[in-house]
């Protein structure tokens, strides 16, 4: 019974406890079981909260028809939630040792949303230490098994939200995404990863990153969860001054739309500059298939051409850590998580006592983007660095606006690699930012984009497709997405897990 | 060390002065510039917080409407060209009542740039002081330091922070550098300061009370050999807290710095604070690459848009500014500059204006406000705001005695009762029964049996000499408690001895 | 053309409040210099036409209406705090330069 349920998507799971078939609080069951089991191989989670989704399951059941009928689609339905979200009562760590511990005395805006939607939260997903990395390796506290070859990374820095829907331990969670943390960790897990036009999601509560780029957005198995998820948790938030005034888009018509398959009148804009070289072959040859396939549907595939997204990557290491070297100042020992005393000999101040508890706090990545965008920031080199990277950023967005006079909405491939192996990139850390190429460009720019799988690379390992639209367009994505993977599930004979081997299903059986 | 100093009146003849304020004035707005946590002076430490003002991780600032519209009040009431366009910065330092770790305060587009403010000399000179910025930005915690002297920073074993100043608005003044004012610098500083002090109260933006800390300034000074020689270097008094400060600080600079460069060392880019046990300021930390805030537009805030109908909006709520105030009020009351000039140092305008408003004469408010309160005030060491006497309480006085139901003596007697505390005018005229006595009968029984208790007395009265008559008035007045109006005593007893 | 010295770092660390060891700040050394020379680029392109952008979208500031709310409690401001002491927050010694 349990793997029944669990494989259903989150839409289907809503069904299902709308007619009655199954209460939230056997969902909620049905996931601890799965979480249970494959955690040891999978180690998604950094916290889980049985109790307290029992508890908001119970809630949910016990509301009357009446009461249920007002809520969302996917009322009901539990989420996992990366541990950069704040939850009031459960702890939240940013996987940071300086965190450590820290239970949190309010709700995000989304954690709230999903509160109000019935919708029980199961725990907090792993993440490379405040979302810095690509491969969740960062984590100060465990390293996040990807499900198709638990040799492998799962991507980051989403890696815990990702396998945990991949493994079948939520049906849905959310992300953050600043540089891709969504979007290529779905492409790695064979998962639908969403990050909504910057503004889109109300950002009170998600722990910052590079504010400038955060987004909080779905990790779901079907294009029609995220765009039900995102409906949720989107709109206006005067607790967030760069909240878009207005509601979230149509988001769930438009995958239901996409459904139908049918993409007449729609161009299809093929950034020249994402892909080709640098791209592992298996990647590019799963892409092109699917270019074809829309194509097939009736999308008119057209070559854009966005000159200055090579400089995005290098903007992006210099606005990035700058808005880092800021935000993560306050982790100073003084008002919450770690503190660490200097050692003996050392004069025993308020200031070493901030600098010993932030170099013992902090992981190598974060240390390293800290200094780069202190220096990056420092007198002297501002216009040169952060001045230039915000040129570029202005650059970047109107090679989109471009694009977007020749295209509805553009496509590449997520991540030019599948996922790789522990370890594999740690030394390098030029070589983890490249995982990133694609995705960076529609954080500076400020567009929704998202990923969906595409098939399976030569190595048998997932590969991404993505969607990017015009800002505040987010629905215009959905259809597209929606469409492909309906196509691609036919060819398949079903969604991409199938190939997927999940021993802790059977263990959980 | 005492460091050698020249004699002011040799310091300002030899070096041209040039000067700079960068004055703190918090806003008495309900809540805090980027979070709603009420503010109020006092209180549990650590209970005026939002997960905002206490810097937990998620959380994000956003501007407090009324902020803006103070700050936009005071651009107007400077002269200031106010920026259609704003923005705010990060600066980034550490330190542990910073709850971010940075403060965010407007950087290279502030909400108010480039005003002045004409400021009145005591001898009735006016003097314009170039303005080069009004910005807002957010205060810090109070550290409170145990285990040393004092309270002091110094020596001290730890701290104790309570964050509940953090994120209350504040808006620096910075003026741009201030030349031509040779020897009277000190005073035109603290004009200065006392002008901004009654514009932001006339502007109801700020308490501006120095004591507590709602108003606070950095000096600079530096001299150069002649007014059109360059800039010298400058040094930084940091936080001076009192009109008398501010003015002893730049006294105290000039001939610090005259002394130096008299002897040819250089003066050091450095921040200094003022003593005001020691009446000098003692050198700080010299200005290096190690202040480098690292500035940058602060990604969780977007651009401030202030548009014309906001300022026209505000500019009609704009009350009469306190120097054409004062000039009105002078008139109306027909004071000489003397007469003003007392009721500006007793700080008694307001109280005056109130009562007169209360009804009251201009006169008689003053007589009282700067004759029987202000030396109550100064007996018990509190300003004339703090008596628990109001302005209507004076006026309500006034109106008795010129209805005839209390003399000077009764009248004098009811404000005592006010200020005891035993209620308004009116109630503590009804507690003791204080009435003028008119009732002749009742005086004529009071003089005969005075008469009868001073025989001598009545003679030298009979035989015309009138030195004595006190003694018969004042029995006759303890007689009556106070009550019976002397004149009318004098009259009966002249009847009697004729 | 930015090239990271040793002493840069050090003092870097200093900027950023991180006691970085010696080990860190020679590797730091060398992965700044290979990044910083791979973002250096952006110059090539930033010229003073270019405007920069500071939020991807542009909004004006929503300014929120001066009234207050619920204010987090005493004992939940303090619950995350290493050390308290009489409803503050505790630091260690606190140098007078240090302003």
């Amino acid at each position: 019974m349990t793997n029944e349920i669990v494989k259903l998507s989150a839409a289907e799971m809503a069904a299902k406890v709308k007619s009655g078939e199954v209460s939230s609080r056997e969902l909620v069951d049905a996931h601890l079981e799965v979480i249970e089991a494959a955690e040891p191989s999978i180690k998604a989670f950094l916290k889980v909260s049985g109790d307290v989704a029992r508890e908001q399951a119970d809630a949910f059941d016990a509301k009357s028809a009446d009461e249920k009928a007002q809520l969302p689609e996917l009322a009901g339905v539990p989420i996992a939630i990366k541990d950069m979200i704040v939850t009031k009562g459960i702890e939240t760590t940013a996987a940071s040792k300086i965190l450590e511990g820290w239970v949190p005395p309010y709700d995000a805006t989304v954690i709230e949303k999903l509160k109000a939607a019935g919708m029980p939260i199961l725990g907090k997903t792993n993440l490379d230490e405040f979302a810095q990395g690509s491969s969740t390796e960062h984590s100060a506290y465990q390293t996040t098994h990807n499900p198709w070859d638990t040799e492998r990374v799962p991507g980051g820095s989403g890696g815990g939200s990702a396998s945990a829907v991949a493994a079948f331990e939520a049906p849905l969670a959310l992300g953050t995404d600043t540089g891709g943390s969504i979007r290529q960790p779905g492409a790695l897990t064979g998962t639908v990863g969403v990050k909504p036009t910057y503004g889109g999601v109300s950002r009170f509560g998600a722990i910052a990153m590079a504010s400038s780029l955060d987004q909080i957005g779905p990790v779901t198995r079907t294009v029609l969860d995220s765009a039900l998820l995102q409906e949720v948790i989107g709109g206006h938030d005067r607790r967030d001054s760069t909240s878009i005034p207005e509601g979230p888009r149509p988001m769930v018509a438009a995958a239901r739309e996409g459904a139908k398959r049918d993409l007449k009148g729609m161009k299809v804009g093929l950034v020249k500059e994402l892909g080709g070289e640098g791209f592992q072959p298996g990647v590019q040859a799963r892409f092109d298939e699917a270019v074809k396939k829309l194509e097939e549907m009736g999308a008119e595939v057209v070559e854009v051409s966005c000159p200055h997204f090579e400089y995005s990557l290098g903007a992006y290491y210099i606005i990035m850590p700058s808005e880092v070297s800021s935000n993560l100042a306050r982790y100073d020992g003084m008002r919450y998580g770690l503190r660490v005393m200097p050692p003996a000999g050392v004069p025993q101040t308020a200031a070493n006592m901030m600098a010993y508890t932030r170099e013992a706090g902090f992981g190598d990545e974060v240390k390293r983007r800290i200094i780069l965008g202190t220096y990056a920031l420092s007198a002297g080199y501002y216009d040169a660095w952060y001045g230039s990277a915000q040129k570029v950023r202005t650059l970047i967005i109107q090679d989109f606006k471009n694009a977007f006079e020749k295209a509805d909405v553009l496509v590449s491939p997520t991540s030019p690699s599948t996922a790789f192996k522990f370890g594999e990139k740690m030394d390098d850390p030029l070589a983890m930012y490249m995982n990133d190429i694609a995705t960076i460009p529609a954080n500076l720019a400020g567009v929704p984009a998202m990923s969906i799988p595409a098939g399976l690379s030569d190595d048998g390992l997932p590969v991404g497709f993505q969607f990017i639209a015009p800002q505040q367009r987010d629905e215009v994505m959905y259809k597209p997405a929606a469409a492909l993977e309906a196509a691609l599930e036919e060819d398949w004979g079903g969604p991409i897990w199938q190939s997927m081997n999940t021993p802790w299903l059977n263990a959980a059986e | 060390m005492a460091e050698k100093l020249m004699k002011y009146a040799d310091a300002t003849k030899k070096y041209d002065v040039v000067f700079g304020l960068e004055t703190h004035v918090e806003l008495c707005t309900k809540t805090k510039l980027f979070c709603p946590a009420e503010v109020h002076f006092g209180g549990e430490p650590n209970t005026q917080l939002t997960p905002v003002s206490l810097g937990l991780p998620g959380s994000l600032p956003v501007v407090n409407k009324t902020a803006v519209d103070y700050a936009i009040k005071l651009g107007l009431a400077l002269h200031c060209e106010i920026a259609e366009w704003s923005q705010f910065a990060r600066k980034n330092y550490f330190y542990p009542d910073m709850p971010r770790d940075y403060q965010i305060s407007q950087y290279d587009k502030p909400t108010n740039g480039n005003g002045y403010l004409d400021v009145e000399l005591e001898d009735g000179t006016v003097f314009r002081v170039p303005i080069e910025r009004a910005h807002i930005e957010d205060d810090a915690g109070k550290n409170t330091h145990v285990g040393g002297a004092d309270g002091r920073i110094e020596g001290a074993d730890h701290s104790l922070v309570d964050y509940n100043r953090a994120g209350v608005p504040l808006i620096e003044i910075v003026t741009k550098p201030i030349e031509g004012a040779g020897d009277r610098a000190p005073e035109i500083a603290g004009a200065y300061m006392r002008a901004i002090r009654d514009i932001v109260r006339a502007l109801g933006i700020s308490h501006a009370r120095m004591e507590q800390g709602n108003m606070r300034a950095d000096v600079n000074v530096s001299l150069r050999p002649s007014a059109d020689a360059p800039y010298g270097t400058r040094s930084e008094t940091k936080n001076v807290n009192s009109f008398r400060g501010i003015e002893k600080t730049i006294q105290y600079e000039i001939r610090r710095q005259a002394a130096r460069l008299d002897e040819g060392k250089e003066i050091l880019q450095e921040t200094r604070h003022w003593d005001e046990a020691t009446q000098t300021t003692a050198g700080g930390r010299v200005k290096s690459d190690a202040d480098d805030y690292r500035y940058f537009p602060d990604p969780d805030l977007v651009m401030l848009h202030i548009t014309k109908e906001h300022i026209a909006e505000i500019e009609a709520q704009m009350p009469e500014m306190p120097r054409e105030r004062r000039n009105r009020l002078k008139a109306e009351w027909g004071l000489s500059d003397l007469q003003m000039r007392d009721i500006l140092n007793a700080d008694a305008l307001d109280l005056i204006e109130d009562t007169v408003k209360a009804g009251a004469s201009a006169a008689g408010a003053r007589k009282w406000w700067l004759g029987e309160l202000s030396r109550e005030a100064n007996n018990k060491g509190v300003s004339l705001e703090e008596l628990p006497v109001t302005p209507a309480d004076v006026a309500e006085v006034e109106k008795l005695i010129a209805d005839g139901k209390l003399n000077d003596k009764l009248a004098k007697q009811t404000v005592a009762g006010v200020l005891a505390g035993e209620g308004t005018p009116d109630e503590v005229v009804a507690k003791h029964g204080y009435k003028i006595v008119e009732d002749t009968g009742a005086i004529e029984a009071a003089v005969d049996a005075a008469f009868e208790a001073n025989p001598d007395v009545v003679e030298k009265l009979k035989s015309g000499n009138m030195k004595p008559m006190g003694v018969i008035i004042g029995a006759v007045m303890k007689a009556t408690r106070g009550q019976a109006d002397a004149k009318a005593v004098t009259k009966i007893v002249m009847s009697k001895i004729k | 053309m930015p090239t990271f010295t040793r002493e840069e770092i050090e003092h870097l660390g200093d900027l950023a409040r991180i006691a970085l060891t010696d080990e860190e700040i020679t590797r730091l050394q060398g992965e700044l210099n290979v990044i910083a020379d791979s973002i250096n680029k952006v110059q090539e392109v930033a010229s003073d036409d270019v405007k920069p952008t500071a939020n991807p979208i542009p909004l004006e500031a929503y300014l929120r209406p001066d009234v207050p709310e619920t204010p987090l409690t005493q004992a939940e401001a303090l619950a995350g705090g290493p050390k308290t002491e009489a409803g503050m927050f505790v630091a260690p010694r606190i140098l007078g330069s240090e302003e």
